[in-house]
């Protein structure tokens, strides 16, 4: 096994292209996970801990720059926190403060696990993932298309996430989740949601119910008319409805964590919950 | 297997040593430092009894390789109290209020502890539940924990008053 330590982003570039079979190290709390129980080899691996550029986020105008290893205690607290509260939401739903001090936002998004906590947020913003390697230099990647499917990413081989783009919007926000106990879970299942009040409308995004984050399109049409905007009024009757037409968009399986049945049940709960919060009476 | 070459400060200490690249900070501070106050529990970040503070961040030591520490500031459990034989306040208040009894995870609570206090010095039973939901105890039953973190809150004052 050798792990290469690069200190800047040119050299975890120029060490990925060199090493193609190398593997991307961000916080470790998913890849050591499977090193530690024998369920990955060991073999190259990249270590981005000491590669400042990565741990740093900006803001331009209305849109948000978040470099891939700021951490999850990084977004839940500070500036990102008030700018994009959902992420900080979910963020904070994961694991526990030492996992949360480790673990990365790029390294949710290249692991690309269906139950990644901060992929449905970044699914509703409409992110965008800034990728580069170094034979094809930066390309920028909408979340959409990033996702493929369950741990897969449109990540090409050498090819790294340098960011990742959100918009700043103005509206309440909310990341519900569901798991067995209040910390230390993957989940079952999950929904974010953003108001965009600009634009007069909501965006609901479903994790841990599909092979990659779900859009809930017909729960964000309905939400349109639905609610009155730019007030954001709208009637009880809307809320469960809303709840309905999201759960229609979950596409869950059983597995050892949950059925499928009670996945779609807690998607409703939690949507209609979320729209509450971000409506008013 | 490559031995790599790492320099890493541990409770203010500067250590080098070799490594093979595979070796976890937690291996690396109990075999080749001999610090074994750092428990190795559940391999897979969940148990909390590896928690050390990394450039003063609490995380997992066994989610760390000993290499990716290269260069980094590492407080242990010995360097946690004031000096060799004298115990800090959250050491004082773990044993006061009977925060342990076979003492496994002791050492993952108390630097997650100490690292918690420092950013939130007067937590609520709630904030306490939820800053040590990535510490696992199998003795206590948590509530002599949860009191000597607020007896920690009061050392903590009445030392720097």
């Amino acid at each position: 096994m050798t792990v290469l330590a690069p200190t800047d982003l040119d050299g975890a570039l120029a060490a990925l292209a060199e090493r193609p079979d190398a593997t991307v190290l961000a916080g470790g709390t998913d890849l050591m996970v499977e090193l530690n129980f024998g369920h990955r080899r060991a073999g190259v691996f990249v270590s981005l801990r000491r590669v400042r550029e990565l741990r740093e986020w900006s803001r331009v105008g209305d849109e948000l720059t978040i470099g891939a290893t700021v951490t999850y205690t990084g977004l839940e607290r500070g500036q990102i926190a008030t700018l994009v509260p959902a992420l900080a939401q979910a963020a904070r739903t994961v694991g526990s403060p030492q996992i949360r001090n480790a673990g990365t936002i790029g390294g949710n998004l290249a692991t690309a696990s269906p139950a990644g906590d901060t992929l449905p947020v970044l699914s509703a913003l409409d992110a965008v993932v800034v990728c580069a390697s170094a034979s094809a230099g930066r390309r920028e990647v909408s979340v959409h298309d990033f996702l493929v499917g369950p741990k897969r990413s449109a990540l090409a081989a050498g090819e790294l996430v340098v960011a990742v783009r959100v918009p700043v919007l103005s509206g309440p926000q909310e990341f519900l989740k569901v798991g067995t106990r209040n910390a230390m879970v993957i989940s079952i299942a999950g929904v974010a949601l953003v108001t965009d009040a600009a634009r007069g409308g909501l965006r609901c995004a479903l994790g841990s119910v599909g092979p990659t984050a779900l859009r809930a399109a017909d729960a964000e049409s309905f939400a349109a008319t639905a609610v009155e905007w730019p007030s954001r009024r709208a009637t009880p009757e809307a809320a469960i409805e809303f709840g309905r037409l999201t759960a229609g968009a979950a596409r869950p399986i059983d597995d050892h964590r949950a059925t499928a049945h009670y996945r779609r049940h807690a998607v409703e709960v939690c949507a209609r919950r979320a729209f509450e919060r971000v409506t008013l009476r | 297997m490559t031995d790599q070459a790492i320099a890493i400060t541990v409770n203010g200490e500067r250590r080098k040593g070799r490594t093979e690249a595979r070796t976890t900070l937690a291996d690396f501070l109990r075999d080749e430092l001999a610090l074994t106050g750092t428990h190795v529990g559940c391999e897979h970040g969940v148990c909390g009894a590896c928690t050390v503070l990394l450039d003063g961040e609490a995380v997992r030591s066994c989610l760390v390789l000993a290499v990716q520490a290269d260069g980094a500031d590492i407080t242990t459990i010995e360097g946690i109290g004031p000096e060799p034989g004298r115990l800090g306040p959250v050491q004082q208040a773990f044993m006061e209020c009977h925060g342990l009894q076979c003492g496994f995870c002791t050492p993952g609570f108390v630097v997650s502890v100490t690292s918690f206090l420092a950013e939130q010095p007067a937590p609520t039973d709630d904030e306490i539940r939820e800053m040590l939901s990535g510490n696992i105890c199998r003795c206590t039953g948590y509530q002599g924990i949860v009191a000597a973190v607020h007896r920690a809150t009061e050392l903590i004052e009445e030392a720097t008053a």
